[in-house]
């Protein structure tokens, strides 16, 4: 048996396929995937995520804390509630992780982190807490849920707390507000607008059925997955790990360089590998022929080199594969994919493939 | 649960077998291995006129989440790939044991079907997978 979270009850009532997923007993799906992907693209869908790892970090000095250990930099957070996506960077520059922190106040910041890597971020948090007198506390006693989708938003402002909703629905794009222990931010992994709500674990079974009944779908980790490549976001250990740096997994965005002096954990490394230029890339594959894209499939990129899928699937809204792939930096527009022994051909494009429901590609 | 009809044969690796009034076998996979698949969205039958072993991958049928081969329950040619599951994958899911089946082989030998699983030992198969 594996852990389970507070919902695992109502999901197996609900008749949810469960598989392992990093140790958790986890909904894959409630019966078919590919309309739970539907369902976050053109209406309102609902996911848990409560495996993923809550972790507050507090103290006076919480921001230099912050400052030394993420690539992406908490100073660009000035209003209470703001988020920003980084990356947790090894000296040597691989990815231990990437998370979503939040700014709360001055002495306080929380931050989500991946479920599978849970153990090896709390040791690296913690060993890098001394020096700055950071607390480092998870937070089991949260779940969260995340409910995604056009109409996400409106079906769940009804049943939460009418303060908290009113401030929810005013919420900015990358923005959260607390009343705590709740918290409602405007954030996801899907590519669609919603929210991801953290609340008492004890309350989670009550606001999943009460989001069920008011027409938010059930969705399982499966079609978390089909709505994640589709908006051309990074899994953890498929598109990065860490023997990759984030230059070389699409992630240079997230690094932030200015101000010069600001020696954050990893620095040392991406800026020499920026200087002696980086071999590989990061980029999304549409298939053209018929078959679905895999992780670890060869790339074969003629007269430049090869390089592999990280993640691939078929992608409902498309109706055709997609893929991202660490490829040769040279590579252009075209390569081709080795299925089953057969060189297939697929268009090298730009992520995202899909946002806000529409085909973001030129197919 | 899954549902296993009592007139087919089937392979411990999910695939179903039925034998028709002209000699020929029908081949598909099982509604217990769709359900584990989820949404089918690719098949690739083999060609009429291929010759197969008994035991051989000679399909492949992929969901959204894995790829998975179909084996041949046994010996023969390949007398037809069902065309239709090209466009419509999604059929093995809506209908395993009919519109959904993927290929029908001439078999060498009937005797091959004979001592395939009957639908008792293949729910015991079943049952002894998921305990």
């Amino acid at each position: 048996m594996g852990l389970r979270t507070p919902l695992y009850d109502v999901h197996v009532a609900a008749g949810a396929r469960i598989v392992d997923f990093g140790g958790w007993d986890m909904p894959v799906n409630y019966g078919s995937q590919i309309e739970e992907h539907h369902a976050v693209r053109r209406d309102a869908g609902m996911f848990d995520v409560s495996h993923m790892c809550v972790v507050d970090l507090r103290g006076a000095r919480v921001r230099d804390y912050l400052r030394r250990l993420l690539a992406n930099d908490v100073a660009r957070l000035t209003q209470p509630g703001k988020a920003l996506y980084s990356c947790l960077l090894r000296e040597h520059g691989g990815v231990i992780d990437d998370l979503i922190v939040y700014y709360m106040d001055d002495r306080w910041y929380r931050m989500v982190v991946n479920a599978g890597t849970r153990d090896k971020d709390l040791e690296w948090l913690r060993a890098h807490a001394g020096g700055f007198e950071v607390s480092v506390e998870p937070r089991p006693d949260l779940a969260m849920i995340a409910v995604q989708g056009p109409n996400a938003r409106q079906k769940a402002a009804a049943l939460l707390d009418p303060a908290l909703a009113a401030r929810a629905l005013e919420l900015g794009h990358f923005f959260g507000s607390a009343a705590d222990p709740w918290f409602v931010a405007r954030t996801g992994y899907t590519g669609e607008d919603g929210w991801e709500i953290m609340l008492p674990a004890s309350e989670a079974a009550r606001l999943w059925g009460r989001l069920r009944d008011a027409g938010v779908a059930q969705c399982g980790l499966g079609a978390r997955d089909t709505l994640r490549l589709e908006a051309g976001m990074n899994l953890y250990g498929n598109d990065m790990d860490e023997t990759t740096s984030p230059l070389e997994s699409g992630l240079g965005w997230t690094i932030a360089w200015d101000p010069q002096d600001r020696d954050f954990l990893g620095r040392a490394a991406l800026s020499a590998q920026k200087a002696h230029g980086v071999a590989r890339k990061l980029v999304g594959l549409v298939l053209a022929d018929r078959g679905v894209l895999r992780s670890h499939q060869k790339v074969i990129v003629p007269g430049v080199g090869e390089g592999e899928v990280t993640s691939g699937t078929f992608s409902p809204t498309l109706e055709r594969s997609i893929a991202l792939a660490r490829v040769p930096s040279q590579t252009t527009d075209r390569c081709e994919v080795e299925i089953r022994g057969r060189l297939l051909n697929a268009a090298v494009v730009r992520p995202p493939f899909v946002r806000h429901g529409k085909i973001a590609i030129a197919l | 649960m899954s549902n296993v009809p009592a007139d087919l044969r089937y392979l411990k690796s999910h695939e179903w077998a039925r034998l028709e009034a002209d000699g020929t076998v029908t081949v598909g996979i099982s509604d217990h291995a769709q359900q584990a698949l989820g949404d089918l969205v690719f098949v690739e039958a083999p060609e009429a006129g291929r010759r197969i072993a008994a035991g051989e991958a000679c399909a492949v049928v992929e969901s959204v989440k894995a790829a998975s081969d179909v084996y041949s329950p046994v010996s023969g040619e390949v007398v037809a790939g069902n065309a239709e599951l090209g466009g419509r994958p999604e059929l093995i899911n809506q209908d395993p044991y009919g519109a959904g089946w993927i290929m029908r082989i001439r078999p060498d030998d009937k005797a091959q079907f004979g001592a395939l699983l009957d639908a008792r030992a293949y729910e015991a198969a079943l049952a002894a997978e998921t305990h």
